[in-house]
């Protein structure tokens, strides 16, 4: 169960072609800079305020992060870290969250 | 997902590497072996916790803390302030024992020799590894303060800088102080442990004083020449919120104290305190400083930063406060969370024969209380740059809070449940 999300890492690396693609381990390793607020693997504590990502549709994870990048979803936090991110990261960061339970 | 019960996994303890075997994994790439963190701390903690599930138990991981249990430095300032205990801020070690099978042994680690793999425990008693992770915090240069270097003295004048007992005294020595009373906290020269931590501390007892004890004052003493962190939130909360209680002085650094008065010696001035708060200038914790590995201004450690290993020390890797910092990263526990998991993805690839990952990122979250209620924050993310082999600051990211909010403060306690069961849980 925990090849799920390298599985799903390795076939965006193959389909966007990211430079980045030399460690299978890239979209578990981005997404756990995301933990100290979301919760390890996206699990964040219910009641503590925090968008718990895990499961959630990578599309909808991933319009989310578009939105706070543009400054179109207003945020506190989320607007400048969003922006510390590259695209292709993001992308393998939202389809990690959307395959875990 | 397959985790060691404990028992077993004490019956594996008594052989470093037995988990090879034991789980058969060798050829499916999957790392094994023994790693030894040395701290139960923010790095410490979150290493020991993410090797465990990362390498779905095939990797075998001693912690070792001299502490009982976690006390968490950051929210701290709220016991200080009044409106925290201790109990909100002490998580035990019970999940990375129970739930992730690490073995976690209450001592402390007298030598290290990275030629022959090996730890000195001081009770006694040595331990080989594969691989070792310090994580020790930040010991202080009490040199750097004469007339603090000695234990009495260090009983008196705190610094409350480690969260533990000193939280707790500080606490006491405020409720004990007079009304009309002031407290003094000095601030050295940057870098140190929690750049706003100082500050806050500094908005909280002043928040304390308004409440309670309204004819006393807070005054900063600062060696930086300016407000090192949300300098412009800091003044605005000191304008708006405390003005004729606190007061800030900049370029003052505290050189000496005297015990028996509670006096600050400054390089010109003296300054008497009812509660004198000296935070000394700190470096590498000692296990990292005295262990024959490369220092950057003889304080901090020289680390690679795609492995966090020791230039010059394969095998050792350091962690959190105690490294020489990338250009603008702060020294503080979300960093520290950050450096375990970027450590913990290169020792496993290392672990099964492979290069640590070419491209870490690393990304920073800092919350202030302000008040009892309302916060502000710092955030950053660093990526790694092959060109200068460190991770920058990414340019146009990060910020800090457009104002102070009791939103953020709410958020901001979210962060420490959500970091403390990242790490502990």
């Amino acid at each position: 169960m925990k090849l799920l999300p390298t599985v799903a890492a390795l076939s965006l690396l193959a389909t966007t072609g990211a430079a980045q693609a030399a460690d299978p381990n890239l979209a578990r390793n981005l997404a756990a800079t995301c933990a100290n607020c979301h919760g390890t693997n996206g699990n964040a504590l219910k009641g503590s305020g925090m968008d718990a990502l895990a499961g959630t549709e990578k599309a909808k994870i991933l319009q989310k992060l578009a939105d706070f990048k543009s400054g179109d979803k207003p945020a506190s936090i989320m607007h400048q870290i969003s922006k510390g991110y590259t695209d292709e990261q993001l992308d393998l960061i939202a389809g990690y969250f959307a395959a875990q339970k | 997902m397959m985790l060691m019960k404990r028992r077993d996994f004490l019956k594996a303890g008594a052989a470093a590497g037995a988990m090879a075997s034991l789980y058969g994994c060798a050829g499916g790439g999957k790392a094994s072996g023994h790693v030894i963190v040395v701290g139960g701390g923010y790095g410490g903690a979150t290493i020991a916790k993410y090797l465990r599930m990362w390498s779905e138990g095939g990797v075998q991981v001693t912690l070792i803390e001299r502490n009982p249990t976690f006390i968490s430095c950051p929210i701290s300032n709220l016991v200080i302030g009044g409106t925290k205990t201790m109990e909100d801020i002490t998580v035990s070690y019970d999940g990375l024992k129970n739930k992730w099978g690490v073995r976690v042994i209450q001592d402390e680690v007298v030598a290290v020799d990275a030629a022959k793999r090996s730890i000195s425990l001081k009770a006694g008693g040595a331990m080989t590894y594969d691989r070792l992770v310090l994580s020790p915090g930040v010991d202080f240069m009490w040199d750097q303060i004469p007339g603090l270097n000695n234990a009495d003295a260090q009983e008196k004048i705190l610094h409350a800088w480690k969260a533990g007992p000193q939280t707790v005294a500080l606490r006491q020595q405020l409720e004990a102080m007079k009304d009309g009373g002031t407290y003094a906290i000095a601030i050295p020269k940057a870098p140190y442990r929690c750049p706003p931590g100082p500050y806050e501390r500094a908005c909280l007892v002043a928040d304390y004083f308004k409440k309670n004890k309204p004819k006393s004052k807070v005054v900063i003493l600062d060696a930086n020449e300016d407000v090192v962190s949300k300098k412009g939130l800091f003044m605005k909360a000191w304008e708006d919120l405390y003005k004729g209680t606190l007061e800030y002085r900049n370029n003052s650094e505290v050189k000496d104290v005297d015990v028996k008065t509670n006096t600050a010696v400054l390089e010109f001035d003296k300054f008497k305190a009812d509660v004198l708060n000296v935070i000394p200038p700190h470096r590498a914790g000692d296990i990292a400083a005295k262990s024959g590995l490369k220092l950057i201004n003889n304080r901090w450690v020289d680390i690679n930063w795609l492995s966090m290993e020791v230039n010059g020390t394969p095998g050792v890797h350091v962690l959190g406060d105690a490294i020489f910092p990338a250009p603008t990263m702060p020294k503080s526990g979300h960093m520290a969370n950050q450096h375990g998991k970027l450590a913990a993805a290169a020792i496993l690839n290392q672990l099964s024969g492979m290069e640590p990952s070419p491209t870490p990122v690393v990304m920073n979250t800092c919350y202030s209380f302000v008040d009892a209620k309302q916060a502000i924050h710092v955030a950053s993310v660093h990526q790694y740059d092959a060109a200068t082999k460190v991770v920058q600051p990414v340019k146009g990211a990060g910020g800090v809070s457009a104002a102070r909010s009791e939103l953020e403060g709410k958020v901001a306690l979210g962060w420490a449940k959500n970091i403390w069961a990242d790490m502990l849980a």
